[in-house]
């Protein structure tokens, strides 16, 4: 089994490696290795662009640093390029750090502006500079050498190039089939649901505009050593134009499709190169209105590139195995039964001159299921907002098992143990429903980048996807393992977002008003399902309108209206409670 | 007397940055674009210009021509499965008989030696129109499509519009005549009129756009889609009407800052793009939400540039693109623009 789905790659590895045996023209070999030149800065744009939701279109000038310093290493200080590799990729990895971290925080399209003004602002500083030989470059870099054998002719770099591209690119399929990859593919729908599992999503961000930093300074690095000179062309920004242009033709979000997108624009790029001219009757670079066309209707008609196309060609590839282990996952130790696990004091929020939330105080202890009611407009969801993190108090102060969290960021919350779901689903759609509930179990790994990438953590990663296997049959979901989560319905999504929640063993459930839109048989299954949890001993706060649904589940019910605690108890008593009938049904308060 | 002349040299430069910028600004708040191309309607402008000047008939008009054709295929195709005769001659008279029109105009104008002012207008008349037929072919298919996938199409289209600016246009640059000859000397300082034309139309397309947003129900239906979209349709607000106007403006305003400073820069093919991303730098200097801090800061641009090529003449772009990286620094420490998508 494990053969046949390794059989593609491996076919087209060996195919690789005979093309340059065979007696093909001597331009096709320069054309494969600029593919493979590319694909390289490619790939990196795969996963910033397609898979984490940030762009850039200056990915040509990490090219530039990576090339520019071994070109100045290799020439002035006699440095073996074997020696310049690794601070090639440091100088790549130092540019996009600073660039990324002044960025990652705004909006999206920051990042792209900022790499088109920076691509070129450093094209002109390329030609500027006197040590990187201002526009004409530098020449005269040594080949590459292994063993005594220097890399000099295009049938020889070639082996090079593809066996760095084929690893990387090997690289960062593991990468995103990690720990770390969840929480990189978790930023393209916001990371509102990665950030409540304790996923860092500036550093998520950061890890993959670096690593495409660094990818592209490899290639800079070959391209260097191939061409024997530099010079600041290449590195502009009409080349980094073509790079997304690559990954946007190729498919955004996947890292074969990089390889296929690179090829097909250098190919079609040398097509049009060499028959326009004649055909038009001009010299001008013609291929500039072609590619330009390109980028915009493949944008409008296949917005996730043409690798889809081709997959559906290929054989399909068996599913796969679940991973078995027999590690279990470290368990946190609960609080004792009846102790304090979240407690809410005078919590107060005003936006403006509305105060939304109005000095309510209130308990959740362990073991127990409280329900937070009240009507429309309540307060319940900013209240809910105020403990998981999302929103700030304006005075007043939480504390987790009596230790203040007043402040504390979605993510630090998550990691006290409090998991919560939430109103309006978040889920990742093209995901599995298995991958989504192991993004729950986040916090409870800790393989880092190196580790994922060179798929050294798969005893850990079978341990956490085990666990949310686990956790699917627990709530009910096992038989979906497999399906995109984007196939099951609302309520099924909900008991996802449950599921999600368990795996990453919490202290204390948050549930967002988890019957909202529900059927009248998927609220009973939801409830059937929380009767379950408890009597498993699970704490939970739920927030509900919903009276009927929370009377027959909870311990202690608290009402709010108008951002008021209006009332507290037994649900029993709470009923009968003038107020809430009041707030309910309308009348004389 | 140096500083003097570079101020004002700064000054003109930014009050044609300060145009594009607010160009960009109202592009995206109204259709989420990012317009990278809009550098493009500057170079059009300004070769139109230059070409009429010769008494030629410029290829810009073919261009209209063609875009109009393309977008009017575009229109027949989402028409396929039936329309109303009403639909169909709306958008044969927009797509077709309006270039159609234009085109007949300028072969006629163009070889009489109209006075500038004339040529000017006949300028911005051919420009203009080509905001709609760029919205209709490249952006209107992608209204759902987040704010990074119409970037990535804005760079398509920057791209496929300069290189058809090189076909139609060539690769040397041209100049186009002064609006008007005279100069005049205030004080110690002479100021073209050329530069008066500059600020005067600078100053009027501000005043202009600020009583289409505050006095009309159009500028207020722009201004409805772009504090939120849903909203605005939801109260009738035709969201592909917004979008067209929007793109309209930004081609008008885009050619008048063509016709401003085709007479005073030799104008490339590919000069548009370095002039619209200053714009740019402008733009995102105010958040790309504000209108007058965008106005300020394109000034601001101008005078770093103007100041920079006397003193740092070699790395004048560097420093000028180069601002964008403490302006990024200061929007991200301010916190004010996070993730909303």
């Amino acid at each position: 089994m494990k053969i046949e789905r390794l059989l593609p790659g491996l076919a087209g590895i060996v195919l690789l490696a005979i093309i340059p045996l065979l007696p093909v023209p001597p331009f096709w070999l320069t054309i494969l290795n600029n593919i493979g030149l590319a694909s390289l800065v490619t790939i990196g744009l795969v996963l910033l662009t397609g898979v984490g939701g940030l762009t850039s279109f200056g990915q040509a000038a990490f090219c530039g640093f990576g090339a520019y310093t071994t070109a100045v290493l290799s020439t002035n200080y006699g440095l073996s390029p074997w020696l310049t590799l690794p601070l090639s990729l440091i100088v790549g990895a130092a540019t996009a750090l600073p660039l990324g971290l002044i960025t990652v925080r705004l909006s999206g399209h920051f990042l792209p502006l900022g790499t088109i003004a920076w691509g070129l602002a450093l094209y002109y500083l390329f030609g500027k500079i006197d040590l990187l030989g201002r526009y004409d470059g530098i020449s005269g870099i040594p080949p590459i050498e292994f063993a005594g054998y220097r890399f000099m002719s295009d049938g020889s770099i070639y082996y090079l190039i593809w066996f760095f591209v084929i690893a990387v690119a090997i690289g960062a399929k593991n990468l995103l089939d990690s720990r770390i990859g969840r929480g990189i593919r978790a930023l393209r729908g916001g990371g509102q649901a990665a950030e409540a599992f304790g996923v860092n999503i500036v550093r998520a961000k950061l890890t993959v505009f670096v690593f495409a930093g660094v990818v592209a300074a490899l290639s800079g690095w070959l391209y260097a050593h191939m061409q024997r000179s530099v010079n600041p062309t290449p590195f502009g920004l009409g080349m980094g134009i073509e790079y997304l242009l690559m990954a946007v033709v190729g498919g955004s979000g996947h890292v074969w499709g990089a390889i296929f997108g690179a090829s097909i624009v250098l190919i079609m790029k040398d097509v049009l190169q060499r028959f326009l001219p004649d055909l038009i009757g001009t010299t001008a670079n013609l291929e500039m209105v072609v590619f330009g066309i390109l980028l915009v209707v493949i944008l409008q008609l296949a917005r996730d590139g043409l690798w889809p196309f081709v997959l559906k060609l290929l054989p399909k590839r068996p599913g796969r195995s679940l991973p078995t282990s027999d590690d279990r996952l470290a368990k946190r130790t609960l609080a004792p039964a009846g102790s304090s696990l979240i407690k809410v004091e005078k919590a107060r929020k005003a936006f403006g001159g509305l105060v939304a939330v109005n000095d309510v105080s209130f308990e959740v202890r362990a073991g127990q299921v409280v329900g937070l009611i009240g009507p429309n407009g309540a307060g319940k969801s900013t209240t809910f907002n105020l403990i998981t993190g999302l929103a700030s108090l304006t005075s007043g102060s939480v504390f987790y098992e009596g230790r203040p969290m007043t402040g504390d960021s979605p993510r630090e919350v998550a990691k006290h143990g409090i998991a919560r779901t939430f109103q309006h689903a978040k889920i990742l759609p093209d995901m599995s429903v298995l991958e989504n509930v192991a993004l729950g179990a986040h916090l409870r790994g800790s393989a880092g980048v190196f580790r994922s990438f060179l798929r050294l953590e798969r005893r850990q990663e079978a341990t956490l996807l085990a666990e949310a296997a686990v956790q699917l049959e627990r709530v009910g979901l096992g038989a979906y393992r497999d399906r995109p989560a984007g196939d099951l319905a609302l309520g099924q999504i909900r008991i996802l977002e449950i599921a999600r929640a368990l795996s990453a063993d919490p202290a204390v459930l948050l549930l967002d008003e988890p019957a909202a839109g529900l059927r009248h048989g998927e609220k009973q299954e939801l409830a059937n399902l929380l009767k379950k949890l408890r009597e498993e001993g699970v704490s939970v706060l739920l927030v509900e309108h919903d009276m009927g649904f929370v009377m027959g589940l909870v311990d202690h019910l608290v009402v709010l209206d108008f951002g008021t605690l209006i009332a507290e108890g037994k649900p029993a008593d709470v009923r009968k409670h003038p107020a809430v009938v009041a707030a309910y049904l309308g009348g004389v308060a | 007397m140096i500083a003097t002349f570079l101020i004002q040299d700064g000054v003109t430069n930014g009050a044609i940055y300060a145009l594009l910028g607010l160009a960009l600004v109202l592009l995206f708040s109204v259709t989420r674009v990012i317009f990278i191309p809009q550098g493009e309607f500057v170079a059009y402008g300004a070769l139109t210009l230059a070409l009429l000047d010769g008494g030629k008939v410029p290829a810009t008009t073919s261009l209209l021509v063609c875009f109009g054709a393309v977008a009017f295929l575009f229109d027949l195709w989402s028409m396929r499965r039936g329309t109303d005769v009403r639909t169909f001659l709306r958008s044969l008279a927009l797509n077709l008989v309006l270039p159609g029109v234009i085109y007949g105009i300028t072969i006629v104008l163009a070889p009489l030696g109209l006075p500038s002012v004339a040529k000017a207008l006949l300028t911005i008349l051919i420009i203009t129109p080509m905001g709609v037929y760029v919205y209709r072919i490249a952006y209107r298919p992608l209204a759902d499509a987040s704010v990074l996938v119409l970037l990535i199409a804005s760079v398509g289209v920057h791209l496929a519009m300069m290189g058809l600016g090189l076909v139609f246009f060539g690769a040397e640059g041209l100049r186009a005549e002064p609006l008007a000859d005279d100069n005049y000397t205030i004080g110690a300082l002479m100021v073209s009129a050329q530069n008066l034309c500059i600020y005067g139309a600078t100053i009027a397309i501000i005043v202009g756009l600020y009583m289409f947003f505050e006095r009309t129900l159009l500028g207020k239906a722009l201004r409805a889609t772009a504090v939120n979209r849903l909203g605005a349709r939801l109260v009738g607000v035709r969201t592909h009407l917004t979008g067209v106007t929007a793109f309209t403006l930004a081609a008008a305003i885009g050619a008048v800052s063509g016709v401003l400073i085709g007479p005073i820069t030799t104008i490339y093919y590919d000069t548009g793009f370095l002039i619209g991303l200053k714009g740019f730098v402008a733009a995102i200097i105010g958040g790309l939400a504000s209108f007058p801090i965008t106005a300020i800061a394109a000034i601001g641009v101008g005078l770093v540039e103007s100041f920079s090529s006397f003193f740092a003449s070699s790395y004048k772009e560097v420093i000028v693109f180069g601002l964008i990286i403490p302006v990024l620094i200061w929007l991200s420490l301010s916190g004010g623009f996070h993730e909303e998508e």
